[in-house]
């Protein structure tokens, strides 16, 4: 059977980020739902799951959002006590809760640590001011390096999470969030490239010309920089987003989510995967505690994978992975594996070495072409 | 007003001078149809119940566009001054494409009726066919239609009807097909001035076919004239053309709904069923005679449909080609012009190379492959049919332009039009400007009225198919009409430019235009394709070529992105999703050599200029 993970979604935000489309919702979004409701609807899930999966011991366990740190740290001490007395939270489990670093400080922090949270991801973004101000980011960039170095102190592992990429961004400014970020010494880095999601504020303002489209070649030679800086720092990708000084510091429950792992999403709007099953609750709070209240699980739909699927998914996930993807699964779903195979390894997409040992890894120009790759792989 | 007949004239043993064969010469959106309809109703053939709005049109095309594509003969009784006629009214073709089925349906009847409608003033098409109409020495009934419209000025076109075919301008009637004024009218004059058909009744049999129609149920239906003597059913009949030799299983007249009857006399039109299922062995211009005493001399008249316009049919989806070939040759039956083969491109996969009458015969037939067959389709642009002759001597027929010869190329010979257009005065510049744009020469101009202007010019039809009548629509605000018939061949300073992606040619973007526009060609169209092709994992190069020689490039950056940054918990069924929707869009791609090619860029780059379709109806 395979392990069981957590994650808690807290969909609260002071404000929305124009590039955003998680589900989250500002106070007047919430439309009467009072957030202090939150923590006992999550007992209500909570106490259903365990009902349905029985008392599985969670070898990690995720806050995200949203912003989890809108909550008191006693609500989320609350809450990760919740899940530890339905199903148990193994000795060694990560427990990380996404952090703004406008809404904790030194007490914040403690309460969170004494509860048995042990990782902290700070929605860092970037250091320069016009960027923030262009992804609509309200937080003020030097608590960032205040609170890592608080967390650090406190004995947190600790990240930062940065986007590449935004409209306007220069590589000049890249790099120096990129610098800022290193010089805080976290042992954990992941950096996105700026998606515009259809229908967000941010999208609608590129339609209209109001700001220019990202420019993907640019954001391409951005990570390449980031990759070989980060490099010189000692970190090392273990996926194409996500970079670690050394395997202790990688992110056990987002690796969970690359191997396939079971899950439980808690909270609205919240993705769960056990055995072989997805589905995803309702999205708006108030929908979410009405159905609690009738103690119904809160899922809006559901599948249940087919074993291509579930095959599929491997590919797609564990392609991402610096261990890289088994091609006995490649030769599973493409009849023509072997030439698409070689044709990738001439393309210098996929190493070399590692396909003649049975494994796909994703070269450097291979990790920024990832969803072509996965496409040759499977033989789109 | 002449009443209703109170008995028909029974077929097969009509007196000839009370029979009346007329046609109906009109522009699309003139009014045929309506008027068609209207007589139907007047003389009782239809009645008002089982009417629908124009009866004779069967094809859904063919109602939607307004437009008649085949002809069909409607026998109508009339009753004046006590005696009763046999009306024959033979629908004509109305669209330049089909100017020799036109001449045949004209060559059946001993009279037409020119209408035009009152708001609009004659069409160049018309005009084509009116001559056509003169030339056969029919009598020419000039009708102006839609008076009931506010916009009708029918004292002005009157005027110019009568410089047309001469007479006096009250002559001309004045009917609504909407209202059914006037029909009536109008029947009197047919019977009046139309000549009775007069031929030998004991001669051998000479029967003509002006057109010839699948029906799924009964197979081919044929339509005749009858010129000389008698055909009766169950006869062993004979095609002067093919010598083929059938047995006459049924013959009859449309009233409009077909009647067996004994047989055609002298003078009579109806329509023979034999069984055969393809309209080949039926051909239009050919005679009708029979086994037992058979004609020496066919009518004269006769020749083959000639494709005029080429163009590469592919499915979409390249598993379709079995389902296209059906189509096609199910359509082969009700088209004897429609030719096809069998062609690969290496861009498009299998498909056929398909020959028309002209550029509404293309559109109808991709049109009814696509709707009825349920087919995706890609034409390739449209071209014509080049003679080459090679400093060997050697001549070869080109088709398709990717075939054009690679060699020395002594001269190359392109089919050329006479055209005519019609237009009010303001338009001459634009016309002219146009037309010489299309490497056009002009014949003469001349004024049809005070305001309304003939040009004619000599234009290579490949200049022509591709977006010549659009352009000249809209150019003028859509007042133009254009006629045009073929005009020989004649030498052109031709070449070939092939576009080349990434060093592989890319056959059905190569085309054979005038020297001179070689370069025009060859930007626009890498310009169009690097605009339409996505990018790459390596740098696509875009090339035009006349031979080895690169007249134009662009190039199509690498890629160098294209992964989704974050993929969590909620994001892996959507991102799975998306993998599906791409295995969906692969099948749309098309390989020349490594690069991908979606079926949109084809599609996009194939279409002419910016216009969509459904613009083009009329």
């Amino acid at each position: 059977m395979s392990t069981f993970h957590g994650y808690v979604h807290v969909p609260f935000c002071k404000v929305r980020c124009g590039y955003c489309d998680f589900n989250t919702y500002t106070a007047t979004e919430l439309q009467g739902y009072p957030q202090t409701a939150f923590i006992a609807n999550l007992q209500v899930e909570i106490e259903l799951a365990k009902q349905s999966e029985g008392k599985r011991e969670l070898q990690t366990v995720f806050f995200g959002g949203g912003t989890p740190t809108l909550l008191p740290a006693n609500e989320l001490a609350e809450a990760l006590e919740l899940l530890r007395k339905n199903f148990g939270i193994a000795g060694e489990a990560e427990v990380t809760t996404e952090a703004n670093p406008d809404t904790v400080d030194e007490a914040y922090l403690r309460v969170l640590k004494e509860a048995g949270f042990n990782r902290l991801s700070f929605g860092m973004q970037s250091a320069v001011p016009e960027v923030l101000a262009t992804l609509e980011r309200t937080h003020n960039p030097a608590a960032v390096a205040t609170n890592v170095a608080i967390a650090k102190r406190l004995g947190f592992q600790t990240s930062v999470d940065l986007i590449y990429g935004a409209p306007g961004e220069t590589m000049e400014q890249w790099q120096e969030s990129v610098r800022v970020a290193l010089a805080m010494e976290t042992d954990h880095i992941s950096a996105y490239a700026l998606i515009v999601e259809p229908a967000t504020k941010l999208a609608r303002q590129i339609a209209s010309g109001e700001k220019p489209q990202p420019d993907e070649d640019l954001q391409a030679d951005k990570y390449e920089w980031l990759d070989s800086e980060l490099a010189k720092a000692g970190f090392e990708w273990y996926e194409l987003s996500n970079w670690a000084r050394g395997a202790a510091a990688t992110s056990k429950h987002n690796i969970a989510y690359w191997q396939g792992r079971d899950w439980w999403g808690f909270g609205p709007g919240a993705h769960s995967h056990v055995a072989g099953r997805r589905w995803s609750n309702v999205k708006h709070p108030t929908t979410y505690a009405k159905m609690l209240a009738d103690l119904q699980i809160p899922s809006t739909d559901g599948e249940i994978l087919s074993s291509v699927e579930i095959q599929e998914e491997r590919a797609m996930l564990e392609l991402r992975l610096r261990e890289g993807l088994s091609l006995e699964v490649v030769k599973g779903l493409n009849e023509n594996h072997a030439q698409s195979i070689s044709e990738l390894v001439a393309s210098k997409l996929i190493e070399g070495k590692d396909a003649l040992q049975g494994r796909a890894v994703l070269t450097l120009q291979g990790r920024l072409l990832a969803d072509f790759v996965l496409r040759k792989l499977l033989g789109l | 007003m002449s009443p209703r007949a109170k008995t028909r004239l029974e077929p097969a043993k009509t007196n000839p001078d009370f029979i009346r064969n007329f046609c109906i010469i009109a522009h699309i959106d003139h009014g045929k149809s309506t008027l068609a309809d209207r007589m139907l109703q007047l003389t009782g053939v239809v009645d008002d119940r089982s009417m629908r709005a124009q009866y004779l049109d069967r094809m859904d095309i063919e109602r939607e566009r307004g437009i008649t594509i085949k002809s069909q003969a409607v026998r109508m009784p009339w009753e004046l001054e006590g005696q009763t006629y046999a009306l024959n009214m033979i629908d004509t073709p109305g669209h330049v494409d089909f100017t020799y089925e036109v001449s045949r349906s004209l060559a059946a009847c001993e009279g037409a009726v020119l209408l035009v409608d009152a708001a609009q003033g004659i069409e160049a098409q018309t005009l084509a066919n009116l001559y056509l109409a003169m030339e056969n020495d029919l009598q020419i009934i000039p009708v102006l239609n839609k008076i009931d419209l506010p916009a009708a000025q029918p004292e002005k076109y009157a005027e110019e009807l009568a410089n047309l075919i001469g007479g006096d301008p009250e002559d001309c009637l004045r009917v609504s097909g909407k209202t059914g004024v006037g029909v009536d009218a109008l029947l009197d004059k047919i019977v009046r001035t139309v000549p009775n058909p007069v031929g030998d009744p004991n001669a051998p049999a000479r029967a003509m076919i002006f057109d010839s129609v699948y029906d799924s149920y009964r197979g081919v239906v044929t339509y005749v004239r009858m010129i000389d003597g008698h055909l009766a059913p169950r006869e062993k009949i004979q095609m002067m053309s093919t010598r083929a030799v059938h047995e006459a299983l049924e013959i009859g007249v449309s009233s409009p709904e077909p009647e067996a009857t004994k047989g055609l006399g002298v003078g009579e039109v109806g329509y023979l069923i034999t069984g055969v299922k393809d309209v080949r062995q039926s051909k239009v211009g050919d005679t009708v005679t029979t086994v037992a005493k058979p004609a020496t001399e066919a009518l004269k008249g006769y020749s083959e449909p000639l494709p005029m316009v080429f163009s590469g049919i592919y499915p979409i989806d390249g598993s379709d080609y079995p389902n296209l070939r059906e189509a096609l040759d199910k359509l082969k039956l009700s088209d004897a012009a429609l030719v096809y083969e069998p062609e690969t491109s290496v861009a498009l996969g299998f498909g056929f190379r398909c020959g028309f009458l002209g550029l509404l015969h293309l559109e109808i037939v991709t049109e009814r492959l696509e709707r009825e067959f349920g087919l995706d389709l890609i034409a390739t642009a449209p071209s014509v049919v080049y003679e080459v002759t090679m400093d060997t001597g050697a001549e070869i027929t080109v088709t398709n332009p990717s075939e054009f010869p690679t060699g020395k190329v002594k001269k190359v010979l392109e089919p050329m039009v006479r055209s005519t257009i019609l237009a009010p005065k303001d338009y001459v510049g634009v016309i002219m400007e146009l037309c010489q744009g299309r490497r056009g020469v002009m014949i003469d101009m001349q004024y049809l009225g005070e305001d309304r202007v003939q040009l004619r010019y000599t234009l290579p039809l490949a200049e022509i198919v591709f977006d010549f009548f659009d352009q000249l629509k809209s150019k003028t605000q859509g007042y133009a009409s254009l006629d045009y018939e073929e005009a020989g061949l004649a030498e052109g300073d031709l070449v070939k430019v092939d576009i080349l992606l990434q060093g592989d040619q890319v056959d059905a973007f190569s085309a054979i235009v005038h020297k001179d526009k070689a370069y025009a060609y060859g930007v626009m169209m890498t310009g169009k394709l690097r605009e339409l092709i996505p990018r790459q994992q390596f740098e696509v190069p875009i090339q035009a070529a006349i031979g080895a020689r690169i007249i134009a490039r662009e190039s199509i950056r690498a890629m160098r992105k294209d992964v989704l940054a974050k993929c969590y918990g909620g994001d892996i069924s959507r991102k799975r999703k998306l993998l599906e929707k791409q295995k969906e869009g692969k099948k749309r791609m098309k390989m020349v050599g490594r690069v991908e090619v979606p079926q949109e860029a084809f599609i996009a780059a194939l279409s002419t200029g910016d216009e969509k379709k459904g613009d083009k109806k009329k």
